[in-house]
């Protein structure tokens, strides 16, 4: 009974020295990121709209990746060197190629992606209209029948009885 | 007869473009440093006696940088390629060690500091090269991975082959495989070694 609650005091210092060791780095990543507001407003602003290279369907914003983590610190660098998003995103082009960009550039190389499905709307449009117009002079172009016509078909249809 | 034939060939087309799509390798994406000057750096190397060293350097000479760490899974599958292909003597093989020391080497609550962090980068490195044998030249220690950012690095191992005037010929990113090196590496250091 005795040795137990020793036991169990120990537990608890134990614990309390291991959440003490815990706690101050936990405090120094929190204030990594309150560091500065507008740096980290215009980071997360800026990393939404570029890729994670290793994980390639994340963004930098999102990606817990350690290249991530690296190229955030670098953007939060050229954010305080007061570089504009262009530039930033230029230095990270020029490492990544176009592909870090979640939003690629327009420029003919990128021509079809960006014009393309307008293209193709715009292909499937005429090809609808030109479809209901055949259709439509189908149906209004061979209106019937005439008078004269029903005549000559019986006409044929009673020489055709005849053996 | 032809409206049955319009949505088959649709639908082949289709059938075409996803098949080589799939068949792509994600991870293998054009690098814009291709037809560039190889980023300059100036850092220290594996070896604690030898100056820093720079892609300056190897000025006049067609050679290989290869990123690498002892972490790096991929790299062991490599290496006996690089041991092998360094014996040829065909160019010479520099490293890039990157990002050696990671945050969980560091004791719990410390953090090393630059001199310790070069240390334990050096020791852990050279242990690993004796084990699995040594093809480079020397290796370079990129610590905080920022030439690694120069150079774009994403995914480790990359290979770069450099030309003479320091310019980027060719980029891999992952293995480098027996195959690779026949079929690409090899004829292009030939062609730059001849110009």
């Amino acid at each position: 009974m005795n040795l137990q609650s020793v036991c169990l005091k120990w537990l608890c210092v134990a614990i309390l020295l291991v959440m003490s060791g815990l706690a101050p780095t936990q405090a120094k990543e929190a204030a990594l990121l309150a560091e500065d507001p507008l740096v980290e407003k215009r980071l997360i602003h800026i990393s939404e709209e570029l890729r994670c290279m290793v994980c390639q369907n994340e963004s930098l914003a999102s990606s817990r990746a350690e290249l991530a983590n690296d190229l955030r610190e670098e953007v939060r660098k050229l954010i305080r060197e007061d570089r504009s998003d262009s530039q930033i995103k230029e230095y990270l082009v020029t490492r990544y190629g176009d592909f870090v960009l979640y939003k690629p550039e327009v420029k003919p190389l990128t021509w079809v992606l960006w014009f393309g499905p307008f293209m193709l709307l715009v292909l499937a449009i005429l090809g609808m209209a030109y479809y209901l117009r055949q259709r439509q002079s189908a149906q209004t172009g061979q209106p019937g029948l005439t008078d004269e016509d029903r005549r000559k078909v019986q006409e044929i249809l009673k020489s055709g009885d005849a053996p | 007869m032809k409206k049955f034939l319009i949505p088959l060939g649709l639908f082949l087309g289709l059938v075409i473009f996803l098949a080589i799509g799939l068949n792509r390798d994600p991870r293998e994406i054009p690098s814009p440093l291709v037809g560039k000057p190889a980023p300059a750096f100036s850092l220290d190397t594996l070896d604690a006696n030898a100056p820093k060293f720079g892609p300056q350097d190897m000025k006049g000479k067609v050679w290989m940088l290869n990123v690498w760490a002892t972490w790096c899974v991929a790299c062991r599958e490599e290496h006996p390629v690089l041991v092998a292909f360094s014996k040829a003597n065909q160019l010479p093989i520099v490293g890039l060690s990157y990002k050696e020391v990671q945050p969980q080497d560091e004791p719990a609550g410390k953090k090393f500091t630059p001199e310790q962090k070069l240390q334990f980068a050096r020791d852990r490195s050279a242990l690993w090269l004796k084990r699995h044998g040594n093809p480079y030249v020397l290796s370079a220690v990129d610590l905080d991975g920022r030439v690694g950012i120069d150079y774009g690095v994403y995914g480790v191992p990359e290979t770069y082959v450099i030309d003479k005037e320091g310019v980027i010929r060719y980029k891999r990113v992952g293995v480098v495989t027996p195959e690779l090196l026949q079929s690409t590496i090899l004829p292009l250091v030939q062609k730059l070694n001849a110009s």
